[in-house]
This record gives C-alpha cells, structure tokens and sequence, in this order.
C-alpha cells in the first residue's frame, strides 16, 4: 500500500470558461471515470452562451487571437504528461501542439490570403474579407486529443465560437485540454466542450438556430441525419479531415463580406 | 421647419406634376430576334423531342401572349442530359488543354457581345424586364462574366496556392427568372473554366435566353454535351438534384427550395452552393448626400421590378431626416415610367407571372392590413399584362410581414433608426444576409457599419452594382458560396494536396 492516496479528478463539463457537472446531475463511466454526461439542455446553454462570446473574440485584433491560440500550445507544453496519458501517447500530444502553433499563426494572415482587392470595371473601389460565421458546431473526430485540436484550432482562429462534442469513448483529455484553455486567456465562451453520448447530443447541435456551422467529421452513421437537420437554418456542413493542417479547413468556416465604395474626388 | 425642408417644399409648389409628363413611345423593334414557336432540350449538342412528350406554354408577360411552346424535360430526360455531360466529361472536355478551354469560353463572351442587342430583346420579351437593363445590364454582364473566367481556365493553380485543383465533374445548375442570362452566366462560366461539364435548368417563367445561348455554343463549336440545358418546372429541378451522377449542385432561388436541395442532398457527399433569398437594410444617415441617396434607394428597391434577391427592400433612415427622404422618395417615385419592357423609356417593367404578382399583391394587402401607410404614385398600368405600381410603406414596424419576408415586388418598407447601433441591430434583424446599403459622408462610419452588418454584399453610397470580379454571395440563410471573382471557382474544383 502507498503511503499517499491520491486526489482524483471529477471530470465535468467545460463550458463559459467554467467546470460545472451537467446541470442533469448525471455521469456515464468512461476510461474508468464517471464523466459528466450533458444533457440536451447543457448543449443549449452552450450554444446561448457561445453566441454572446463570438461579438468579443471575433472583434479581437487578429494579432491577440494569435496570441491567445499561441497561449493555448503554452499551456499544452506545461501538461504534456497529463495529456500523454489520456491519449495515445507523447507522440499525439507534440502533434497537437505543434498544430495549434501552426493555426496560432495564421491568425493575422488570413485576411491577405482569403481576401482580395477586385478590379471591377467602374469607379469603385471593391474589396473582399473574410469573417466569421458564428456558432459553429463540432463533433470531435478520433484520435481523442488530435483530432479535437486539429477540427477545433481552425474554427476559432477566424474568430467563430465553438461548442463542441467530445469523443464518447475518449472524453478524457479533452477535459484535460479544457483546463489548458482555461488558462490561456480564452475569453468565457469561446470554446464549450461537451462530454456525454453523441446521440442525445448531436442532433441538439445540428438543429440549432443560433448555430451557424457544423463539422461533422467526427459524425458516424449520424451524418446524413445531422446534416439534414442542419438544413433549416442553411448551416454551413464541413466534413473534414481529422489529421487536416490547412488554411482553407480555416476558409471553410469563414464567410466572405464584398464591400463596394465609388470613387471621385 | 428646416431651411432644407422649406426649400422642398417650395420646388414641390413650382415643378409640374411629373405624371402629366408626355414621352413618345421609343420602342425597340422585337424583329431582331426570332423565336421559334417550340424548343426542344439541349441535349449532347443538339435540340432533341422530349421524352416525357410534355410541353408547357412560355408568354411575354407584358402582354399575356404565348411566344413558344417549350419542353417539359422528365426523369428520362434528366437522365440523357446528364449522361451527355458525363460523356462529354469523361471523354475529352476535362482533358482539354486548359488553353483551349479558355479559348472557347472567350468565343462565348465574344458571340455575346455581337448578338447583344438579340439577347437584350429577348430578355425583356419574355421576363418583362425594362430593355434598357438587359440591354445595358444582364446582357453585357453576361458576356464580361464569360471573358472574366474565360482568363481563370489556365490559371487555376493560381487561384488556391499549394492545392492541385481538378474539375469535379458534371454540375447541376438550377437558374432563377429574375436575370434569365446572366445568372446562365453567373453558373456556366465558372463551371467550364475549371473543366467540369453542366446540366443547365433555366426557370420555368424564362427559358428563351437560354435557348438562344444554345446557338450561341454552336457558333462557338463548343463541343457536344460540355452544356446541356433542360427546360421545365420544379419538377425538373428536382430530378436533377437528386440524380446519382451529378457532383455538385447550385441552386439560385428561393430559402425554402434551398433548405430542401440541402436536406436531399444530406449525406450524399455531393457539392452544394446556395444563392437564396434577401431582406436587404438600405441605411440612410442624417449627413448622406440625400439626392444621390434616393437615387439609391429608388435604384435599390425598383430596378428590375424589385425582382431582384439583394434588393434594399428595407429602407432604414435616421430619424432626424425621415420626413426629408420620405418627401423626396415619393417625389422620385412619380417620375418612374411603368410599362412596355420594350420601351427605352420604361423604368419599371412586368411582373414576370401572374404566380409571382399574387405573390407580391398578397404581402401588400398584408402591410395594408397589418397597419401600415401605403404609398402608390399615380400610375396608368397598360390594359393587359402583369403589373404592379411601385410602392412604398411608411409607419412599419419590424414585426409586420412586409418588414420580415421577401417580396420580390416593388416594394418598399420604411423603418427609422436614431443611433448607429440601433441601425445595426435593426439591419441584422432577420434571418437573410444577402446585401445591405450604407449611405453617410463619414468614411469611419461606412468601414464600421460594414463591419458590422452580417451580409455577404455591402454597397457604400451605391447600390446594386455586379461585377464578374466581385465575389456576391449571402450569409446566414441567405445561402453559401460565393459567385463571381476568384472565389467563385471555388465551388468548380476539387482541391488535391500539391
């Protein structure tokens, strides 16, 4: 018998920069761990939450979200070891950082690469830039650290707010990367995650009004299902890839604003 | 009363009545263009019978006159037609030289050029639209929107750095009546340019610009089944949504058809791009140049009988200047010509179906009902025909329908705002953001208002200008994916890892 014994963790929910259980009160064993389990009005509450968030973090200078999702890598750096052990190893983990550095850096980048000056044919000067779409909604794909950062990372450094759905199977380190984004100046709101059975959850998700995109890539035999819900308020449906690094997986939930002005003195 | 106002006031006294003004008639001469009395569907090159041995009338809305007899295309016709465009596809478009590919669409944008004044006749005959807007508008839009792709074909890997773009295959393209050619344009160009081949259902209302545009690639020698156009009803639209080889499917029309291509597409993998409805805040403030700005607003809401999805049906004015701009609109208002398509003179043409005028009469009475002021010029409507005299509604509230739905009419809904913020919330109160309009002398306010206003388009002390460089395209349900400029190749290509 150990002289210690150690303090174990509860593993709750992440939502508006908080850890509260799911206001359910109920858990469903997952990895050896009683995990909260959302409920249905848990995901709406996100969803209420991250939309108040998006006016903030998308009217942030690009340059602060940089260095918000840069501060996101810093504090993955400092739990390496924890998050080892809840995923498939260090290996998973140094990609994981490594991708959010990445994204960190495109923040202030994408508008030059995204947008244009368009030479349209009169005295008008004419411009495109991205923006974001808003709420956007995430399954998160496997592997359970990876492929969260790698859906996640691009959704947020446009400026969107996320509410996403954990891995059922493997919802612990996304509870543990949770607490990294706790602590790294991601303002309350920004990003929910959510742990509990996709099937009570998803199609909450999907068929939200206050939600403006939805990346299924992480969706099973669900997706025709989620994506038809997600047809009533035109969402934006992703299905991406989960080992993605790219800037158009940003592009893919950004919308595009023309603005035109006449010339003359 | 203000100095401004009085000075109103006096030019009201002194200008004679607008409406007692005489213009000769300026008709243009319909001989230019030859209709035949049926079509058949453009199929593999060539028009052929349809199979389903349907037929419908097509009429001159002006007039109430049946101009052709035009095929109903079926599911078997579907089938052939995109057949035609798989073949054509497979064996040999997307393995042109994209050199070449370009050199064709160039031909199209040339040929459009040279029978435009054809086309401009032909667009008002059968959609009710002034001639002096196809002539000067839909039509050599078209043909710019050709000669822009026509430059993208061999420059693709340009246009999406450290990505290996490829055609996707054949597209689907469903086309509104409200801008028959262009919208053709706005679909086919892009489409050919990135290598892919195209089943073309132009509207039900409008399908002879498109029948015409068939001799046109004829004369380009464009090769067989590259462009296939089918002619139906929403029947039509449907069995080409939901054929198993089409690959990518853009829809321009209405919010609720669009949710339902979305939701038969759900699942399939297969390419979507949406251009749905609009609601568009037209936002007038205190220190706009106030003539230019109604000029704005009469081009915003009355240009192409306001059958148009990015018209600024919503006129937000600030408050202090509210009796100011109502008393100019309506004076405006009185000036525009309604009549023959056909007649330079005209502003306002046909309401393009009687559907389409139940329509827009159902949502007046509705503001008349609902508690709102109406406003209609003295007007004389020719005897036959559908038309609908421009209108204009004071005293709405947000709630009322004619604030909250598309009318596709002329006209207009006028609402007041005191603060920029108020304008804001106002103006993205809705479930559309197509386009907006700013009007105000103050360039800080103009960059922060289009920032802030959630719409994919954003006219500053303009309104309703296109262009095929100019990305347009809506947020929210206002539908996805850009039309026009780089990125409006997007939804054309599949983007390999270089």
């Amino acid at each position: 018998m150990s002289e210690r014994l150690p303090v174990q963790k509860t593993y709750k929910l992440f939502i508006g920069g908080a850890f509260p259980r799911s206001e359910s009160g109920r858990t469903y064993l997952a990895e050896g761990a009683n995990v909260a389990r959302a409920s249905r009005k848990d995901v709406r509450d996100a969803v209420r939450i991250a939309r108040q968030a998006g006016a903030g973090w998308s009217g942030m200078t690009a340059y602060n979200r940089g260095q918000v999702l840069y501060r996101i890598a810093e504090m993955m750096e400092t739990r390496e070891a924890e998050l080892a052990t809840l995923c498939s190893g260090p290996a998973e983990v140094a990609g994981a950082i490594d991708r959010m550095v990445w994204y960190a850096g495109w923040s202030d980048k994408l508008a030059q690469v995204v947008g244009s000056a368009n030479p349209v044919a009169g005295p008008y000067f004419n411009f495109t830039v991205p923006e974001p779409t808003g709420v956007t909604g995430i399954l998160a794909p496997e592997p359970p650290l990876l492929g969260l950062v790698s859906r996640l990372a691009p959704v947020i450094v446009g400026g969107n707010t996320a509410v996403l759905i954990a891995s059922e199977a493997h919802p612990l380190v996304a509870i543990e990367l949770a607490e990294c984004l706790a602590t790294a100046d991601v303002p309350p709101g920004v990003v929910y995650i959510l742990t509990g059975l996709r099937r009570e959850l998803a199609p909450v998700l999907a068929s939200h009004m206050d939600v403006a995109a939805l990346d299924l890539t992480g969706a099973d035999g669900d997706g025709a299902e989620l994506e038809k819900l997600g047809a009533e308020n035109v969402k934006r449906v992703v299905r991406g890839r989960a080992d993605s690094q790219s800037p158009y997986d940003i592009a893919a939930f950004l919308e595009l604003k023309t603005v035109w002005h006449p010339i003359g003195m | 009363m203000t100095k401004e106002k009085r000075e109103l006031a006096r030019r009201q006294d002194k200008a004679p009545i607008a409406t007692a003004w005489d213009y000769a008639p300026a008709p243009e001469a319909r001989d230019i263009v030859k209709v035949q009395e049926r079509y058949g569907l453009f199929i593999g090159g060539k028009f052929v019978e349809p199979e389903s041995g349907e037929r419908y009338t097509t009429i001159d809305p002006a007039h109430e006159e049946p101009l052709s007899e035009i095929a109903q295309a079926g599911k078997a016709d579907v089938d052939r037609a995109v057949r035609a465009a798989r073949d054509a596809f497979a064996n040999g478009w997307s393995g042109l030289r994209p050199s070449e590919r370009a050199k064709y669409l160039f031909r199209i944008a040339r040929l459009l050029q040279e029978r435009s004044r054809e086309f401009a006749v032909l667009e008002s005959l059968n959609g009710g639209k002034p001639i002096r807007e196809s002539r000067d508008v839909d039509v050599p839009l078209a043909a710019a929107h050709f000669f822009y792709y026509a430059g993208w074909a061999d420059k693709l890997e340009y246009a999406f750095p450290n990505r290996t773009p490829r055609p996707i295959g054949v597209a689907g393209q469903i086309i509104p009546w409200n801008f028959p050619l262009l919208m053709l344009a706005w679909k086919i160009a892009p489409a050919l340019a990135a290598g892919n081949t195209v089943v073309l259902k132009p509207a039900e209302t409008t399908p002879l610009s498109a029948l015409l545009f068939c001799d046109v690639l004829r004369q380009a020698e464009l090769p067989p089944g590259v462009v296939n156009i089918i002619t139906g009803d929403g029947r039509t639209g449907a069995e080409l949504v939901s054929h198993p080889d089409v690959d990518k499917i853009a829809f321009t029309g209405s919010t609720e058809v669009g949710k339902a291509i979305q939701r038969t597409l759900a699942g399939t993998g297969k390419r979507l791009t949406l251009e749905l409805g609009g609601k568009a805040a037209n936002i007038v403030f205190d220190d706009a140049p106030l003539d230019q700005a109604v000029e704005g607003i009469i081009n915003g809401i009355y240009f192409n009988q306001g059958h148009v999805c990015c018209a600024g049906s919503r006129l937000l004015v600030q408050e202090s200047i509210y009796e100011t701009v109502v008393a100019k609109l309506k004076r405006r208002m009185a000036t525009l010509r309604v009549g023959d398509p056909l007649d330079k003179n005209t502003d306002v043409g046909a309401i393009n179906s009687k559907q389409q005028l139940e329509k827009i009469s159902a949502l007046v009475q509705s503001g008349v009902d609902e508690g709102a002021e109406i406003y209609q010029p003295p007007c004389k409507l020719p005897e036959r025909g559908y038309w609908f005299v421009p209108t204009v509604f004071t005293n709405v509230a947000q709630s009322y329908r004619i604030a909250q739905e598309e009318i596709f009419g002329p006209v207009l809904s006028v609402l007041t705002f005191r603060t920029p913020d108020e304008a804001i919330e106002k103006a993205n109160n809705t479930p559309y953001g197509l386009s907006a309009g700013v009007w105000t002398e103050k360039g800080s306010r103009i960059l922060a208002m289009a920032q802030k206003l959630r719409a994919g388009v954003v006219w500053a002390n303009t309104y309703n200008r296109f262009d095929p460089a100019s990305p347009f395209g809506g947020y929210k349900e206002s539908g996805f994916g850009r039309e026009g400029g780089r990125h409006g190749l997007e939804p054309y290509v599949v983007l390999d890892d270089a």
